[in-house]
């Protein structure tokens, strides 16, 4: 029976599991850092102290995340060791040195600074505390730039050479950390951060106005969330779009999985729905819009694109997985997009504050954005498998030699300690929202240390 | 392409460079968790409030030093990361959990109330507990040797479980709750500070009993550690480092008899550092005990290279804000105000 324990699935299971739970708190503190900044600036330059309640209450929220985010993130620096050594031994030239950059220019930073942020408040300047919230701020987007390079590097991978001993060797610094895919990569992940933190702040602030409570503070988290809506949700429907087309370039068949298309064709259509089948290599009840796939990639309408038979089945990714992700990703962002509009009328209607329906909307948006990064994760994710390295390395061939109980065990451990800890930080959230801005004086304390002697 | 490897001794210098970051770590997290193991036995919960107020600011920058470790064993020795990861897999894990436990307890303690809150002074405590006796065993396991085939791990599942990495994990236990008993001297003040400068007095003894268990256990498990230490005249120029260990246990002995506030903390990491020593003194060349040396397991020279710049670089500047913020929050600690 154990022997039915395969370690390469449960690994795979087990680094999805705990890197999809990680990326829900940076996608989240990413944007709200950045916002958090714009507060206290708005704050310091006008002296309005509704700017500073609302911090006040949003950078507890931000605490609790970043925690969260920080110990799910140490986890993930081991992983790669404990269950995917090979990779780590073969690639470790070429992406520790970008991972290692993370941690000494941007955690560190963050570290540091986000004790002066949370607990400094009766202990620095007001401008040296806005300094520690825009470096913690700027140390969210350092962070974000390294992980991203490196990610994008086992999508687009180059600037290296492979040994006689099967390692990888860099040959060039800046064609492996600026490869093909990162900038897009990284624009439509800080985006999508930003989206996310809009969308939770969106839906807090409608909520709060439609109780009818902290109505001042609820103005400035609705009116500010909707600004990002009205011009960054639709700028993300480029961004995505742009990385859709360098994606098309570099990664052909995770494009052909996403669009569902088994035939290389040209005038390709865009396959709405459908239902796409790994064995039978099709995709059942397909509703097309025909040639649109064709003019969206290559910008002309009987433009060639390749179908996954293209590539023999053990190379193609699962393509349902891709296909369905895909499709809850941009359905978001159409809904996001659709939200800023409406926004924007309303606010000429001068009723942004005061529309029931719209304050039902922006509550049920509120996860929003979460699914839309994971979703976005899987298709980049899956679709690059069966490989590691896109067309160099294969998942299968990276795990370490560990055999499958350790891994049940440490899988089912990491399940349920997640659930746990998420169910408790989720619930300290929910508790801080109920409780709302204060007024200044009887929050931030010094955290409990005394004022030193001058 | 750019390579420093003409200019130094890149293999040697990472290994330095790693050495000096899991020192950090050790004794700056030491601390926290040992503030941790001690939590329950504090007399009161006006203590634990000055406990977890005293290191709240720093932990997270402290426990970075970890990941600084980990990602800097892949970035300059990648394949000591790929055998000593899948080696203690186990425990690596365990700590791991441990450590999530901790770092959340910091937020939700001060959230929750009531008996809800106690759950979280329970999973600080276990939580550093765990991550304490695994750093402990990843050391018992670490001297005893790691068995290696080709460039993997080629040990079972259960090689770093035994008797010595049990007592080596308890060892370090204690090793860090006299780290987080001194802090607590020096950082607190009226019962917690009494009750913190009796409660190192009382670990002080079996961390010397730990240090002694180890030191005199690798010179016989190992000839090549015998020989290093006792041969002529080895013996003579190594004399110092147990010789000043003694003295440094003499003397936080009666600093927390005379009421020295300060000092008996970094005598401590004195302490700390003079067993670190010894111990990368006895398994030198070794990084994966007794099958691959730092320069065998060394990344390629550009590898090394382009991370020691921004090493070289960023090290002084993370050092420095690291101090102001312990310069910001100076001070004794209180209970009286919160996270909110």
């Amino acid at each position: 029976m154990l022997d039915a324990l395969d370690p390469l699935l449960l690994s795979r299971i087990q680094f999805a599991f705990t890197v999809s739970f990680h990326i829900i708190f940076p996608a989240f503190t990413i944007g709200l850092a950045s916002w958090l900044a714009v507060l206290e600036w708005r704050w310091l330059k006008t002296g309005n102290q509704v700017f500073a309640e609302t911090y006040q209450m949003w950078v507890k929220i931000f605490a609790v995340t970043f925690g969260m985010g920080v110990v799910s993130g140490v986890v993930l620096s081991f992983q790669f060791g404990t269950n995917w050594s090979v990779f780590s031994d073969r690639a470790g030239n070429v992406l520790g040195p970008l991972l290692g950059y993370e941690v000494l220019t941007a955690f560190f930073l963050e570290a540091s600074f986000l004790g002066i942020m949370l607990f400094g408040w009766n202990r620095v300047s007001p401008k040296m505390h806005f300094a520690a919230t825009v470096i913690v701020a700027v140390g969210t987007l350092i962070s974000a730039f390294w992980i991203l390079s490196a990610n994008s590097w086992m999508q687009t991978p180059q600037g290296f050479r492979i040994g006689q001993d099967g390692l990888f060797y860099p040959t060039d610094w800046i064609k492996v950390i600026f490869n093909p895919s990162f900038p897009y990569r990284f624009v439509h992940m800080v985006t999508a951060a930003y989206m996310t933190t809009a969308f939770v702040v969106a839906g807090v602030g409608a909520y709060y106005l439609w109780r009818g409570l902290h109505v001042s503070h609820a103005r400035v988290m609705l009116g500010m969330a909707m600004i990002m809506a009205v011009f960054v949700a639709p700028a993300q429907l480029l961004f995505g779009d742009m990385h859709g087309l360098n994606t098309f370039e570099h990664q052909p068949a995770k494009v052909a999985a996403m669009e569902g298309l088994w035939e290389t064709e040209k005038g390709a259509p865009l396959v709405l729905f459908g239902w796409p089948n790994q064995e039978e290599e099709t995709t059942k009840y397909s509703l097309e819009i025909p040639k649109l796939s064709s003019f969206i990639l290559t910008h002309d309408l009987n433009g060639e694109v390749r179908g996954l038979k293209e590539w023999p089945s053990e190379d193609r990714p699962p393509v349902a997985w891709v296909f369905w992700c895909f499709r809850i990703m941009v359905g978001i962002g159409m809904l996001m997009i659709a939200t800023g509009l409406a926004a924007l009328v309303l606010y000429f209607k001068k009723r942004l504050f005061e529309t029931r329906w719209f304050q039902y909307w922006c509550m049920a948006m509120t996860p929003a954005g979460f699914i839309a990064v994971l979703a976005g994760w899987f298709v980049t994710e899956i679709g690059r498998q069966p490989y590691i390295v896109q067309n160099v390395m294969r998942t299968a061939e990276s795990m370490s030699p560990v055999t499958g109980p350790p891994i049940a065990i440490s899988l089912a451990a990491f399940i349920v300690v997640y659930g746990a800890i998420f169910g408790a930080g989720s619930y300290y959230i929910v508790k801080l929202i109920g409780k709302g801005p204060v007024s200044s004086d009887e929050t931030f304390g010094a955290h409990g240390l005394k004022k030193p002697p001058l | 392409m750019f390579n420093l490897g003409n200019f130094v001794d890149l293999p040697l210098v990472w290994y330095g460079l790693i050495g000096t970051a899991v020192f950090l770590y050790v004794m700056l997290d030491g601390f926290d968790l040992g503030i941790g193991i001690l939590f329950p036995f504090a007399p009161t919960d006006t203590c634990r409030d000055r406990m977890m107020n005293s290191i709240a600011p720093f932990w997270d920058g402290n426990e970075t030093w970890l990941v600084l470790g980990g990602g800097g064993l892949l970035a300059a020795f990648p394949l000591a990361y790929a055998i000593l990861m899948p080696a203690l897999y186990i425990p690596v894990i365990l700590m791991l959990l441990g450590l999530i436990f901790r770092g959340v307890a910091f937020e939700f303690r001060f959230k929750a109330s009531g008996n809800s809150r106690k759950i979280w002074d329970y999973a600080f405590h276990f939580g550093s507990l765990t991550a304490a006796v695994m750093q402990g065993m990843f050391l018992g396991a670490f001297v005893q040797g790691v068995k290696v085939q080709g460039r993997g791990y080629a040990g079972g599942a259960f090689d770093w479980l035994n008797a010595y990495s049990v007592m080596t994990g308890i060892a370090l236990v204690f090793g860090y709750a006299l780290l987080g008993a001194t802090w607590l001297v020096m950082k607190t003040e009226d019962e917690t500070q009494t009750w913190a400068r009796k409660t190192a007095a009382y670990v002080l003894g079996y961390v010397g009993l730990g240090i002694a268990l180890v030191s005199i256990s690798m010179p016989v498990m190992n000839d090549a550690i015998r020989e290093l230490w006792f041969s002529f005249p080895n013996i003579y120029i190594l004399l110092p480092i147990p010789l000043g260990t003694a003295v440094l246990f003499a003397l936080i002995w009666r600093d927390l008899h005379t009421g020295r506030e300060y000092r008996p903390f970094f005598l401590s990491v004195g302490i700390f550092l003079a067993a670190y020593l010894g111990l990368g003194i006895s398994l030198w060349p070794w990084l994966v005990p007794f099958s691959v040396t730092f320069r065998q397991a060394a990344a390629t020279a550009e590898s090394q290279s382009l991370l020691l710049v921004g090493t070289v670089v960023m090290l002084p500047i993370i050092l420095g804000y690291t101090a102001y913020c312990y310069y910001i929050f100076r001070g004794k600690a209180s209970h009286d105000a919160f996270y909110g």
